[in-house]
């Protein structure tokens, strides 16, 4: 009787074995060269997740005992945050199992705790590393409303509200602890551009204490360049919604507006935000002067579609603050020798911003593009009181302006130039001819 | 009172009175009576000449009175007659009789003499036409059937005759308008360049678009307005001949100048030679007031000038290249109709040849000779333009042909250019199109080919680049500063190449003086990696150009000593296209030319920009650099000065600057409000509504109508109706009544007889 129970425990004791050494090869497969093997190994430890959730390998431990195989999905997790490989195909395919409430928790969990493992496993943390993690990270998205149902990939007989699994400020809880640990590393830049880019609107809404990524961000925000430019996104929904005190933000923000701003790609993000940022009514005028001051100065190295879009804007700036009027409008102003405006200063209000005139419109009302020269000249009249929606302006590309001109239509005869062509260097005047040869 | 007073007496009085008359009555003294525009005294005169015949009869009779007069005559006949007048006159020794007769012969004998004169030259005119005749006959072989034309049917006038008239009756050489002289035509070349100027000028400013809207031309004030314009004086002289109006109409006129046969011109012979009237009326007063007619006709006139000029400058080459190709050459070609044919036509031949077949290929379709031609031609251009564009981007580039074609393409463009503008858009669409594809997926671009860049080059040849806004130059200007803002520069090609674009960039605006941002930026770029150390700071570069990194010391001279061999040279455009790998001292020699050119651009925009409000702002980062460069010795001493000439430019320009201040706006004025004015158009009627307005007030108004009448109908109804009832119970009462009494009656009569009869029984 002992010997057959105890050659059935045997047996049990075996097929555990199997299963085991099954489960940590598939873990190994899941690093294959070959995309499909991947994915059906990763496909078959789900099942296997799935299946051990229903029938768990250890007996619960009171009546209504939540279990699941957090170790078999540590190992998934483990694989797809692989050091070596880039896991981006796998991990799309896995993001329909994120769809679920119980899969995605214990996927945050594990993935945690991969993230705050990996300085030590590897000394120097590789790059494909936390690009997999950024990508795993995020996406993870919880739901925004607390959901009527929950779905579990395992299929439960009874739910409690007592697993935390349940609910979603567990869920919160969970996904702040994940960004928090991921963020405390130093990334590579890449990844934290691309953090910064998502963050407003995927990360900081789901978090529990949204404040905790002050830090952060202000981090970011002081590093400059086009990070700074991404940080003011998430800084701007901290300010706004969570009544952040930043000093001296505007002050940063005016240090942040250089000649590339023109150029970097996130030229619509930012000029869209300083709009916010500068459209409330209580900001003093040496500041609004000094922001207008400051854009128009760096016109003067602006292509034309950046030009289209910062000419309006700094046109609003001075209808919603009457104040810096003077800036366009100074009847009694005296005759000057130079430009009062200190463009090196750092501090706004010590650019003397308000003294000066905004000169540099007047020379760009001599730019070469029509459409430039017109949005300059705005400023010989009076400005009309309703601003201009500089919204569908901020996108512009060069293409745009491009296809603008070659649609429009002309005049009805068009107009041809009267000087004969000589051939192709022919005119003596040109400048091409006194510096080129063809020969 | 002595006869010899009374003469004297009488001869005053006839000669007052006949100078009374003259001055008083005969008005049309001072006239010329003339007849099919001739003066009736040539007509007199010319018959006296012309019938000689009755002439020789009446000479004979008057030469016999004439030699009585004169010399006593000694025929008794006249004897009498002239006694009797001696009679009279005798005492005159020199009577007027005498002085008349005097003048007579006086007369006669020169018209005697004239005769004499005209027989001779008749005879002379026949002998000299026999002596032609033969002369003819011998030289010519080709008037012979003209001649045996003429014998069949008349065989009198000669081809001498018929030569002379034609000479005779041939148009006068009209008075043209004489030959300009050089100073007139430099003048008028002058006037058209400065027309031309003013206009581009409009358009550079702007101000073309508002009044763009025809301006009312000048109307007379007797001008009915019903948009009739009299285009040209056709009024005629009146004239006639044989007692026939002549209409001289230009169909005749056409058809005689078609007409070669000779004999037609001795019909209209005489009335060719009567001045055309369009022409001497043509300048009238109003041609000058529709300018626009005239300048579109002068336009022509410049147009074809224009294609002219070119053409004469390439003569010579053209005769060279003709005595070559006439071999092999065939004169005439087919429009090519897709860009293969085109290509097939001209690969493999010497550029003259390239040249005479698209020349040919212009005259053989020229628009004016078949109708589909003109599309033809338009198709040509583009086919040209991407030939172009091939040879611009083969290994190496033929900037030859190139060269050449570019006349042909500003010819061409000229002839069509809305179809040449198309082209030139559509080429440059294709080239931004490429670059945005590959700023999509690759983040970046890389500067175009050499045709992008050859295209740009056109395009400003072919059109009016200082205009404020040119359907096709504002869009290149945009593709310019595309090149120069998006594309990082990766290897010395580059640099020629951006050089190459700031220069067209620079060209573009070289009239209207115009601010390219991007074009400081740029070259503050190329400044930027032409030095070598890079610890100031003052400017900040801008997207193409990075501070650090493999390309930010690309145009660092690397051997010093090639400095000194440097020669001072143009760059090649053949560098831009593909550039062998060079060795190390060409290298550095183009990095020094690049350099060079880039301080020369500098220069120019600093010069260009000066005026500008904020010029100094503008300067400042370059200024920066120009300092550094001026610190670096290394450079030769030709650099230096460029970079110390610019900075001292600079300095130099000081500018007060004036506080902005915004144009005083026109109060708007109140808002008024104009009394409507309704006219009234018809009274008794209601008025100012509209026509539904109208029609329900009318039909309102019907019903009202109707309903009256329908009411008053169903009055008279109802008191017919009454009337009826009315009579019904009348006749009924009657008959009642009548009935009634009757029983009354006879209920009386029973009463009375029954009462009768009881005063009986109670009597009885």
């Amino acid at each position: 009787m002992a010997g057959s129970r105890g050659a059935t425990y045997k047996y049990k004791v075996w097929m555990r074995h199997r299963y085991r050494s099954c489960c940590s090869r598939l873990g190994e497969l899941l690093a294959h060269p070959s995309f499909q093997v991947k994915e059906l190994a990763l496909s078959t430890l789900m099942k296997f997740v799935q299946l051990e959730g229903t029938c768990p390998l250890e007996k619960p431990k009171w009546e209504g005992n939540y279990l699941f195989p957090r170790e078999l999905l540590r190992l998934v997790v483990g694989g797809l945050l692989s050091p070596e490989e880039d896991q981006s195909l796998l991990l799309s395919q896995f993001r329909e199992y994120l769809e679920h409430d119980d899969i995605r928790y214990h996927t945050m969990q594990a993935a945690m705790d991969a993230v705050a493992q990996a300085p030590d496993r590897h000394p120097e943390v590789p790059p494909t590393f936390w690009n997999n993690a950024f990508l795993l990270l995020s996406a993870v998205s919880l739901p925004h409303q607390e959901p009527a149902v929950t779905s579990f990939y395992v299929k439960r007989t009874e739910l409690s509200n007592k697993w935390k699994v349940a609910h979603r400020k567990e869920h919160r809880k969970t996904f702040q602890a994940m960004w928090l640990g991921f963020l405390k590393h130093k990334l590579p830049l890449s990844i934290y551009k691309k953090v910064l880019v998502t963050m407003h609107d995927t990360i900081l809404p789901h978090l529990a204490q949204p404040a905790l990524m002050i830090d952060f961000l202000t981090g970011a925000y002081d590093l400059g360049g086009a990070v700074s430019l991404l940080a003011l996104n998430g800084l701007f929904v901290l300010i706004h919604e969570h009544n952040l005190e930043y000093p001296d933000f505007y002050r940063k923000l005016y240090g942040l507006l250089d000649p590339s701003i023109f150029h970097v790609k996130y030229r619509a993000r930012f000029f869209h935000l300083a709009d916010l940022f500068l459209s409330s009514s209580h900001l003093p005028a040496y500041l609004v002067a000094a922001f207008a001051k400051r854009l128009a100065h760096l016109a003067l190295t602006a292509p034309p579609e950046a030009l289209l879009m910062v000419l309006p804007f700094v046109c609003n700036l001075l209808r919603r603050h009457p104040a810096c009027r003077v800036l366009v409008h100074r009847p009694q102003g005296l005759e000057l020798d130079a430009d009062p405006y200190d463009p090196a200063a750092e501090d706004p209000a010590k650019s003397r911003a308000l003294e000066s005139s905004l000169w540099e419109l007047q020379a760009l009302q001599r730019h070469y593009h029509p459409e430039v020269s017109k949005a300059a000249s705005v400023i010989n009249q009076t400005l009309s009181v309703p601003e201009v929606s500089i919204a569908p302006l901020l996108e512009l590309t060069a293409y745009e302006v491009f296809e603008q001109d070659l649609k429009r239509k002309g005049p009805a005869s068009l107009p041809l130039e009267f000087v004969p062509a000589r051939g192709l260097l022919g005119q003596p005047n040109d400048l091409c001819t006194q510096h080129f040869t063809l020969g | 009172m002595s006869p010899e007073e009374k003469m004297m007496k009488r001869f005053a009085l006839e000669q007052q009175r006949h100078h009374e008359k003259k001055s008083i009555y005969n008005l049309n003294e001072d006239e010329e009576l003339t007849h099919y525009g001739q003066s009736l005294a040539d007509i007199e005169k010319h018959n006296d000449i012309v019938d000689s015949d009755s002439d020789t009869e009446e000479r004979g009779a008057l030469s016999a009175e004439l030699t009585a007069a004169h010399f006593g005559g000694g025929a008794g006949l006249l004897h009498s007659k002239t006694s009797q007048q001696e009679g009279e006159e005798g005492q005159k020794p020199k009577s007027r009789k005498e002085l008349i007769e005097e003048l007579i012969a006086k007369s006669k004998q020169e018209k005697r003499e004239r005769q004499a004169q005209r027989e001779d030259a008749l005879e002379l005119t026949e002998k000299l036409d026999q002596d032609w005749k033969e002369i003819q006959i011998l030289l010519s072989h080709k008037t012979a059937k003209s001649e045996n034309k003429d014998k069949k049917e008349k065989p009198k006038p000669d081809a001498y005759d018929m030569m002379v008239r034609e000479l005779g009756f041939e148009m006068k050489a009209q008075p043209s308008s004489r030959m300009k002289t050089e100073e007139e035509l430099a003048r008028e070349e002058q006037e058209r360049l400065r027309r031309l100027e003013a206009e581009r000028l409009r358009r550079m400013l702007g101000k073309d678009e508002d009044e763009n809207i025809k301006k009312p031309k000048h109307m007379s004030a007797d001008d009915l307005n019903d948009g009739f314009v009299l285009d040209k004086d056709d009024r005629r002289l009146l004239s006639y001949k044989d007692g026939k109006m002549i209409v001289q109409e230009d169909v005749q006129e056409e058809q005689r100048k078609e007409a070669s046969d000779a004999e037609s011109e001795e019909e209209e012979g005489g009335g060719s030679s009567g001045e055309d009237p369009e022409e001497s009326d043509g300048p009238d007063g109003h041609s000058d007031l529709e300018s626009n007619v005239e300048s579109e006709g002068e336009n022509e006139k410049t147009k074809k000038e224009q294609r002219r000029t070119p053409e004469k400058g390439q003569t010579s080459d053209e005769q060279k290249a003709r005595k070559a190709a006439r071999t092999e050459l065939p004169y005439t070609f087919a429009a090519p109709e897709s860009y293969e044919e085109l290509r097939s036509l001209l690969s493999g031949r010497s550029v003259e040849e390239q040249l005479l077949v698209v020349e040919r290929i212009q005259k053989c379709n020229h628009p004016g000779l078949a109708v589909g031609n003109k599309a033809k031609l338009e198709k040509l251009f583009g086919f040209l333009l991407e030939y172009v564009g091939d040879l611009a981007t083969d290994d190496p580039p033929d900037f030859r042909v190139i060269d050449k074609l570019v006349v042909q393409l500003y010819n061409l463009c000229q002839m069509f250019p809305e179809s040449a503008s198309d082209s030139i858009r559509f080429v440059l669409r294709d080239a931004m199109h490429e670059m945005e594809e590959m700023v999509e997926t690759k983040g970046r671009a890389t500067l175009p080919g050499l045709d992008v860049l050859i295209y740009l080059k056109i395009t400003g040849l072919l059109f009016p680049t200082s205009d404020f806004w040119h359907p096709v130059v504002t869009p290149a200007l945009v593709c310019m500063s595309q090149l120069l803002t998006k594309c990082p520069i990766l290897s010395l090609q580059d640099v020629v190449k951006g050089l190459f674009v700031c220069c067209l960039f620079l060209d573009y605006v070289s009239l209207s003086q115009r601010f390219i941002p991007e074009l400081i930026n740029f070259l503050l770029g190329i400044l930027y990696i032409a030095t070598p150390n890079k610890q100031s700071q003052g400017y900040t570069l801008v997207h193409p150009f990075r501070a650090l990194g493999k390309n930010s010391e690309l145009l660092v001279v690397s051997d010093k000593e090639d400095v000194a061999t440097w020669p001072r040279s143009s760059l090649s455009l053949r560098w831009a296209g593909g550039l062998r790998t060079p060795t190390m001292t060409e290298a550095n020699h183009i990095r020094l030319s690049c350099l060079a050119v880039g301080l020369a651009l500098l220069k120019h925009c600093v010069l260009m920009y000066r005026s500008l409000p904020s010029f100094h702002a503008i300067a400042r980062p370059l200024q920066a650099l120009l300092v550094e460069h001026l610190a670096d010795c290394s450079h030769p001493c030709e650099l230096q000065e460029l970079c110390q000439s610019i900075v001292t430019e600079m300095d130099s320009h000081k500018q007060l600057l004036q506080p902005l201040t915004c144009e005083k706006s026109k109060p708007v004025p109140l808002k008024l409000f104009t009394p409507q004015l309704v006219k009234v158009l018809e009274f008794g009627r209601k008025q100012g509504s509209s026509k539904e307005e109208q029609e329900r007030k009318r039909l309102i108004h019907k019903h009202k109508r109707e309903f009256k009448g329908a009411v008053r109908e169903i009055r008279k109804d109802n008191q017919f109706l009454a009337r009826m009832q009315l009579s019904e119970i009348m006749e009924r009462d009657a008959e009642r009544k009548r009935k009634v009494k009757q029983l009354f009656n006879s209920l009386a009569t029973q009463e009375g007889e029954w009462k009768a009869l009881k005063r009986k029984k109670f009597k009885k």
